[in-house]
């Protein structure tokens, strides 16, 4: 095997190509760089994802009003929707149960001295922040009696902080909600932005019974948050609370739920298949590019045969054999394809780095996605450069002198 | 004198579509080692076709060809490719260099080609030693853009004596150069043959033909005549009468 020799004419050929052989690279280094970034960003919205689940709380099921059919859509609406003695019968009749929390959400205007700020306003339990695992930065949290006496108390985020009091210390102010004055009690440790962009610093949690009496005067809840003792419970807890619901919604046997209940696993599963969705979708149409890359490779390799027909030839003429020639096109094919996969895979890492520094997008590059660009990269040399390797390979030596 | 070319009732036939095309019909012939032979004939006449088969480029169709002894007239593609790097050393009249490549990388080639491995300094050693042989041990470097044509031709010979063939084959080595230029490459071919080289060559001009040692006319796919050169010419003498005639012109 001339395997050496062979190696070595077929970088003295690329060389002597540089500007074509640079821009036959770029199909391939414009593909692998593609398919990293896009990758990395499908990598990165997952794994924010996830992280915001598992920031629900451990072992979290979630009992929403109304049914849902599996893709989502709200039907057979119209029920009795959640009530304060459905909550206070899942907290007091399930032993499973750590904490629980009934939840009241609503949009208000907020405001404090001349700063007003809108907001998001929840209405909980004093197990709320205990359930979401959710700890203050400064003060303390509202008790059972604040909840039980609906009093005029509330924790504040961050956001809510820092727009109202500036500089000050929120603590024992006073915040004016609907025109009530509230005094807060604590401040939350900041969470910054959820995955869809939104600040989770900007709310206002309340005992839900002073939010219900003060600023939504509605009795319903939107929703249970019900944590379970371990993970081994979590099946019994949920047809518990099935059994309950259903019982005080007087659901005869063979009707529809008029509630849904949830898990925090499939809820996660819910959302990651959504960004593995995302991501093999990124991957996909990056993909694209670097299988448009490959054909680059073999259009140029082509033309490239067609064009050293008589240097074909002349190696031929001073004794290359068939097989010679055939590896020299492989090489050549080869080396730029694989050449433009580290230049792909360093530019593809650069890329998601300023995505994530610029852009503020979560990035993650997965180590298994720069290996398969690469062995990509270079099947796709050894691919596309098969086709006219072996052409040229097949030329007739006295033809391919004659060649004009 | 010991053959180094036997040919016994060479043939050679094309088919191309429904026609059958005998380019070659019955040549038999030998040549000795150190001769230095020129093949003459019109266009047509089949002396390009048996330079092929002569070249290991082409195979015969029927009869047989022993090269240094030994039978290529039935061997396989890449047994005549080994031939060819080993034994034979080509020239042509469009000096078939790599463009862009430099006349040291041109003449390396067929060693990257032999059985042996080279190193990267063997390999410049000898290609050097052969652009010194025919002249052009200053200009190693150079592409063939920037050479002249004769200069781009002694590439050629140099990358044709690289392995050391058994004979070097011309094919119109003269046809892209000038008169003067003819003379000198005429001179190397003189030169190489005189250390004992044997050298085929086709050519097409007859004063070409004169600084061989032995012609032969083909016509109609047979040998014509094949003589000994009565009146052969000497570069050296050749290129003297061209300085002269130089000389008077300019005065």
């Amino acid at each position: 095997m001339r395997i050496f020799s062979t190696n070595k004419i077929a970088l003295r050929a690329l060389r002597r190509n540089k500007m074509r052989s640079i821009l036959t690279a770029l199909g391939i280094i414009i593909g692998v760089a593609a398919v990293i970034a896009m990758v990395s960003v499908g990598n990165g919205a997952k794994s924010q994802v996830e992280a915001q689940i598992a920031s629900l709380g451990q072992n979290v099921i979630l009992v929403f009003a109304g049914s849902f059919s599996p893709g989502g859509v709200h039907t057979g609406y119209g029920g009795v929707g959640l009530k304060l003695p459905d909550y206070q019968a899942i907290a007091r009749e399930i032993r499973q149960v750590a904490n629980t929390s009934p939840e009241i959400r609503s949009k208000n205007q907020v405001s404090a001295g001349n700063q007003n700020w809108f907001t998001t306003i929840l209405g909980e339990s004093d197990q709320y922040l205990d359930l979401r695992e959710w700890p203050l930065a400064e003060g303390a949290s509202f008790t059972a009696d604040d909840v039980r006496g609906s009093k005029k108390v509330a924790v504040i985020g961050k956001t809510i902080a820092t727009q109202l009091y500036g500089d000050e210390s929120p603590l024992g102010q006073i915040i004016r909600i609907k025109g009530a004055p509230f005094i807060v009690l604590g401040v939350l440790s900041p969470k910054g932005l959820s995955v869809m962009g939104n600040d989770q610093d900007d709310i206002v949690i309340m005992p839900y019974t002073s939010a219900m009496k003060r600023i939504t005067g509605n009795t319903s809840f939107g929703s249970f948050n019900v944590q379970a003792d371990n993970a081994a419970d979590l099946g019994v807890v949920e047809q518990q609370i099935v059994a309950i619901l259903r019982q005080h919604h007087n659901i005869r046997p063979g009707k529809d739920d008029d509630f849904t209940v949830r898990d925090q696993e499939e809820i996660a599963a819910a959302a990651t298949a959504t960004s593995r969705v995302m991501t093999v979708l990124l991957a996909a149409i990056a993909s694209v590019s670097l299988i448009v890359g490959g054909i680059g490779i073999m259009n140029i390799m082509l033309v490239s045969v067609t064009e050293r027909t008589r240097e074909i030839g002349i190696r031929m003429a001073v004794g290359a054999h068939g097989r010679d020639i055939l590896l020299q096109f492989l090489i050549e094919a080869i080396t730029i394809s694989s050449l433009g996969g580290v230049t792909g895979i360093l530019i593809g890492l650069g890329a998601s780095k300023a995505m994530s520094v610029w852009l503020k997008w979560p990035t993650l590059v997965s180590v298994s996605s720069v290996v398969v660009a690469f062995l990509f990269s270079a099947a796709v040399g050894i691919f596309f450069g098969f086709y006219p390797a072996r052409k040229a390979s097949l030329l007739d030596p006295i033809d391919a002198l004659r060649y004009e | 004198m010991t053959a180094v070319v036997q040919l016994a009732d060479v043939h050679k036939t094309y088919h191309t579509g429904e026609v059958d095309v005998h380019a070659v019909r019955g040549v038999s012939l030998e040549i000795g080692k150190g001769e230095f032979v020129a093949f003459m004939g019109s266009s047509g006449s089949g002396k390009s076709t048996l330079m092929n088969i002569l070249g290991c480029l082409d195979r015969p169709s029927r009869g047989s060809y022993r090269l240094d002894g030994a039978d290529v007239s039935q061997l396989g593609r890449n047994a005549l490719a080994d031939i060819r790097n080993r034994k034979l050393g080509f020239v042509f009249q469009n000096f078939n260099l790599l463009s862009r490549t430099s006349a040291l990388e041109n003449v390396e080639l067929p060693l990257l080609y032999s059985h042996r491995r080279f190193t990267t300094r063997e390999l410049r050693e000898k290609g050097e030693r052969a652009l010194q042989l025919v002249g052009l041990g200053k200009r190693l470097d150079h592409h063939p853009s920037q050479l002249s044509g004769g200069q781009q031709q002694r590439v050629a010979v140099a990358r044709a004596l690289i392995n050391e063939p058994e004979v070097l084959l011309a094919d119109e080595p003269t046809g892209n150069l000038d008169s003067r230029t003819s003379v000198e490459i005429m001179g190397v071919f003189q030169q190489l043959n005189e250390q004992g080289i044997t050298i085929i060559m086709v050519t097409h001009e007859l004063d070409i033909a004169s600084y061989a040692k032995r012609n032969i006319v083909m016509r109609d796919g047979k040998i014509l005549t094949d003589v000994p050169v009565a009146a052969r010419l000497d570069s050296r003498e050749e290129m003297r009468k061209l300085e002269e005639a130089h000389k008077l012109s300019l005065e």
